[in-house]
C-alpha cells in the first residue's frame, strides 16, 4: 500500500469481453484509491465501464471477462489473485454491494429475516438466535418500523423504498469495509431517494464504512460524496474532491454533463448538450476517446492519448488543454460561473486557515 | 403565454379511473381530476410512482374507458368517438411516446416499416416513392440518417431508438403528443439531445405536448405548465416557474425539497421539507381553487385563507427580492 488512508487501492486495470465480434475493451488503464471512510463517487454514462469496475473488485466479473493487467490490492492483498473460494469469504464480509433495483436483489420466497441473517451465519458461524437478534437490530437500525412483526414478511409484502433498506440491511449487517452501491436509488421516487441517501450516509458514520458509490445523476453525487471519478469509454478522465469536480472542472466531458442537467434555473430554448454518443470499445479510436464529441478537442486528442495533467494535489483530469503549449480556451459560461465560485471558496478557505492560525498563536502566547 | 386568448384542445373534466370495481382490491387510480391544455404549450404532469400519472394519460388517449368524467379533445368527447372516421381522426391527432425505447419498437420489424404504420393505416401515401420518402424525411427530422430505414430497432442505441418513437408519433402529423417519461432511460447526456429535439419539433409544428416525468429539474425546463399528482388527485397547477418559486402546497414544496441538485454547497445545506399525507385523507370536501390568478391548489373551503395568506406572502417576498 503507497498511502497509509489508502483502504483499496486500483492499479491499471485493464478488462475485456469476449463477444463474437471481437474483443470489447471494456476497461482500458483505470487506476483510483478508496480511503478509509470516504465516499467515492464513479461517474459517467452506460457503458463506460463504471459498473465492471466494481464488479471486478467484488470478483463477480461475467464469464466472457478477462482481466488482462492490473491489480486491486485490498488491505494489501491483490483481489484479481484470489480463488473463488477467498472471494466467497471477503463477499458479504469485508466488501459488500447494494444493487440498483431492490426487488431482483432480494429471494422473493425467503423471510427477509432470514435474508438479513444469513451473511452472519455463514461468515461469522452464529447461532440462528443470535444472528436473528443481530437481524432484528439491524432492521430497526435502517428505520423498517415494526421490525419484531415484519421479521416474517416477504420481499412482496414491502414498498420499493423499504425494500431498499432492506438490502442495505443485508449489505452492512457485517459491518462491510467497503461498501459498492451501484444506483442505489435511481430505481425509487425522489422523496423516498432522499430518505435513503441520508440513511446510508448515517449508517456510513456509525460503521466507519468506505462507500463507492455508481450514479449518473450529478445531483445525487453533490450530496454524497467526498471525491468524484469521471468515467467515459472505458477510462477514468478526471478525478478530484467532490468541491473540485463541481466548480473547478477541467475535463470538457465533465463540461458537458455537467451542463446537460438542467437545475431549476435553467431557461432558454435549447439545453447544451454533448452531441454524438460513445465510442464503439470493440475497436477504441485512438488518441482521446471524447474527441470527435468535444468541440474543444485538439489535433493532438486525435492521435495521441492525453496523459492526466495535475491540477492540485488531490485533483487530475487527462485533456490535452492542461498542457502547457496547448491554446487557452474559454469553457462553457455556466462552467466559467463555477469556477468563479470556486475561487471565493478557496479563497474563504485560505482566510479561515489564517486566522485559525492566528488564533491559535494568540492562545499560545 | 397569453392563457385568456389561448384555445382549448384538450380538457378534462371530473376524470375518475378505477380499477377492478366491486372487487376487494378496487383502486382509485386516478380519482376525480380536472385540468385543460392549451394549443401549443407543453403541460408537465409530475408526481411519484403509483401517483396516477401514466394512467391519466393512457386515458386521455383512450386506451381506458373513463369511469367517471370526460376527456373533451378537440371539442369531441373521447369516449363518444362513433364513427369510424371520428376514431381515425382522432388518432391521428393524438400520438403518444412511451418511456422505454427496447420494449416500444417491435424487433421484428425493420424501421421504416415502424416509422411508416400510421403512414400506411391512414393512406397517406400516395405509393411506394412517396412512402419512402416521408420516411427518409422523418428520419431526417429527427436526426438520424436516412440509410437507417432499412435497419432492426436492436442495431440502435437508447436514444436514437427513442427517436425512432418520436419519428413514428410524428408520422401522422398529430397536433397532440404524449410523452411519457420519453427519457428517463436515457443517458444524461443524450436526455438533452432528445429535450432539444421535442421542443424543436414543437416549435416547428405548433405541437401540443402532455410530457408525463418524475424528473422534476427536466419538467420544469421543458413545460410551460405544470400538474402535480399525488394519490391519483391533482393537487396544485400553475405556471412552472410560479410552482418551481412559490409552491403552495405542502407535498409540492416537500417535492422540490427533495430533488438533489448538482451543487454541492447546495446539497450540504439541504433542508428536505416532510409531507404528512394523512392530512389529505381527514374527509373534508377538497376541490381545486385558483388562489392567485392561474394557479390553483387544492383546497377545502375553511383551507382557503390559509393559502391565500401563503400566496400573498410568498409574493412580498417576491417583491423583496
Amino acid at each position: 500500500m503507497e498511502d497509509e488512508r489508502n483502504i483499496l487501492e486500483v492499479r491499471d486495470l485493464k478488462i475485456d469481453f469476449k463477444t463474437y465480434a471481437g474483443r470489447v475493451k471494456a476497461i482500458r488503464d483505470v487506476s483510483f484509491d478508496l480511503r478509509k471512510g470516504e465516499t467515492l463517487a464513479i461517474v459517467g454514462e452506460s457503458g463506460s465501464g463504471k459498473s465492471v469496475t466494481t464488479r471486478s473488485i467484488m470478483g463477480l466479473l461475467a464469464q466472457n471477462a478477462v482481466v488482462t493487467g492490473g491489480s486491486i490490492e485490498f488491505k494489501g492483498d491483490d483481489l484479481l489473485k484470489k480463488s473463488d473460494k477467498q472471494m466467497d469469504a471477503i463477499r458479504g464480509r469485508d466488501i459488500a454491494e447494494i444493487f440498483q433495483d431492490p426487488m431482483t436483489s432480494l429471494d422473493p420466497t425467503m423471510k427477509i429475516g432470514k435474508q438479513i441473517a444469513e451473511p452472519l451465519m455463514i461468515h461469522k458461524g452464529m447461532k440462528k438466535e443470535k444472528a436473528y437478534a443481530q437481524a432484528l437490530e439491524m432492521m430497526k437500525l435502517v428505520g423498517i418500523t415494526d421490525a419484531e412483526k415484519r421479521i416474517n414478511n416477504y420481499p412482496h409484502q414491502f414498498s420499493g423504498g423499504m425494500r431498499q433498506r432492506i438490502v442495505i440491511a443485508i449489505a452492512l449487517v457485517n459491518y462491510p469495509e467497503i461498501l459498492i452501491a451501484d444506483e442505489p436509488t435511481t430505481a425509487l421516487d425522489v422523496t423516498i431517494q432522499a430518505q435513503i441517501l441520508d440513511l446510508m450516509k448515517e449508517l456510513q458514520e456509525k460503521i466507519n464504512t468506505s462507500i463507492i458509490f455508481i450514479t449518473h445523476d450529478l445531483g445525487v453525487v453533490a450530496g454524497m460524496a467526498d471525491r468524484v471519478a469521471v468515467m467515459y469509454a472505458g477510462k477514468l478522465v478526471e478525478y478530484g474532491t467532490v468541491d473540485e469536480i463541481f466548480y473547478n472542472p477541467k475535463h470538457p466531458y465533465t463540461w458537458g454533463l455537467l451542463n446537460s442537467m438542467p437545475t431549476m434555473d435553467t431557461t432558454g430554448d435549447e439545453l447544451p448538450s454533448i452531441p454524438g454518443t460513445p465510442p464503439d470499445l470493440l475497436d477504441p479510436p485512438a488518441g482521446d476517446a471524447f474527441a470527435p464529441r468535444n468541440p474543444y478537442a485538439l489535433k493532438i486528442d486525435t492521435e495521441q492519448e492525453p496523459p492526466f495533467f495535475k491540477v492540485s494535489d488531490t485533483h487530475y483530469a487527462a485533456t490535452w488543454l492542461l498542457d502547457e503549449r496547448a491554446p487557452k480556451v474559454t469553457p462553457p459560461e455556466p462552467i466559467i460561473e463555477r469556477q468563479k465560485h470556486f475561487k471565493e471558496l478557496t479563497a474563504a478557505a485560505l482566510k479561515s486557515h489564517k486566522n485559525q492560525h492566528v488564533n491559535e498563536q494568540e492562545e499560545q502566547l | 403565454m397569453d392563457y385568456s386568448k389561448a384555445k382549448k384542445v384538450l380538457e378534462v373534466s371530473h376524470l375518475k379511473q378505477y380499477f377492478n370495481i366491486g372487487k376487494p382490491n378496487e383502486v382509485h387510480a386516478v380519482d376525480d381530476i380536472s385540468f385543460d391544455v392549451y394549443e401549443g404549450e407543453t403541460f408537465g404532469l409530475v408526481g411519484e410512482s403509483g401517483s396516477g400519472k401514466t394512467t391519466t394519460g393512457r386515458a386521455i388517449i383512450h386506451l381506458y374507458e373513463p369511469t367517471e368524467g370526460k376527456i373533451i379533445f378537440d371539442g369531441q368527447d373521447v369516449s363518444k368517438l362513433n364513427t369510424k372516421e371520428k376514431r381515425q381522426h382522432f388518432r391521428r391527432e393524438m400520438q403518444m411516446i412511451f418511456q422505454d425505447p427496447y420494449a416500444s419498437l417491435n424487433p421484428r420489424m425493420k424501421v421504416k416499416d415502424i416509422v411508416a404504420e400510421g403512414i400506411d393505416i391512414n393512406h397517406l401515401a400516395k405509393d411506394d416513392a412517396d412512402r419512402s420518402k416521408q420516411v427518409e424525411d422523418l428520419l431526417e427530422t429527427v436526426g438520424l440518417n436516412k440509410d437507417h430505414s432499412s435497419r432492426y430497432p436492436h442495431e440502435f442505441s437508447g436514444g436514437q431508438r427513442q427517436r425512432i418513437g418520436i419519428a413514428r408519433a410524428l408520422a401522422v402529423q398529430p397536433q397532440f403528443i404524449i410523452a411519457d417519461e420519453p427519457i428517463s432511460a436515457l443517458d444524461v447526456s443524450i436526455q438533452a439531445q432528445v429535450v432539444n429535439l421535442l421542443k424543436k419539433l414543437q416549435k416547428e409544428n405548433n405541437l401540443t405536448y402532455l410530457f408525463i416525468a418524475h424528473d422534476l429539474s427536466m419538467v420544469k425546463y421543458i413545460s410551460d405548465r405544470i400538474g402535480v399528482m399525488h394519490y391519483g388527485r391533482m393537487l396544485e397547477i400553475a405556471t412552472s416557474d410560479e410552482i418551481y418559486a412559490h409552491p403552495l402546497h405542502d407535498y409540492t414544496a416537500s417535492l422540490l425539497s427533495a430533488v438533489p441538485v448538482p451543487d454541492p454547497e447546495y446539497e450540504r445545506a439541504r433542508v428536505q421539507k416532510d409531507y404528512d399525507a394523512s392530512q389529505e385523507f381527514d374527509g373534508k370536501e377538497r376541490k381545486l381553487v385558483e388562489i392567485v390568478p392561474h394557479h390553483w391548489v387544492r383546497a377545502s373551503e375553511d383551507e382557503i385563507p390559509m393559502y391565500k395568506e401563503r400566496a400573498m406572502k410568498e409574493s412580498r417576498l417576491k417583491d423583496e427580492d
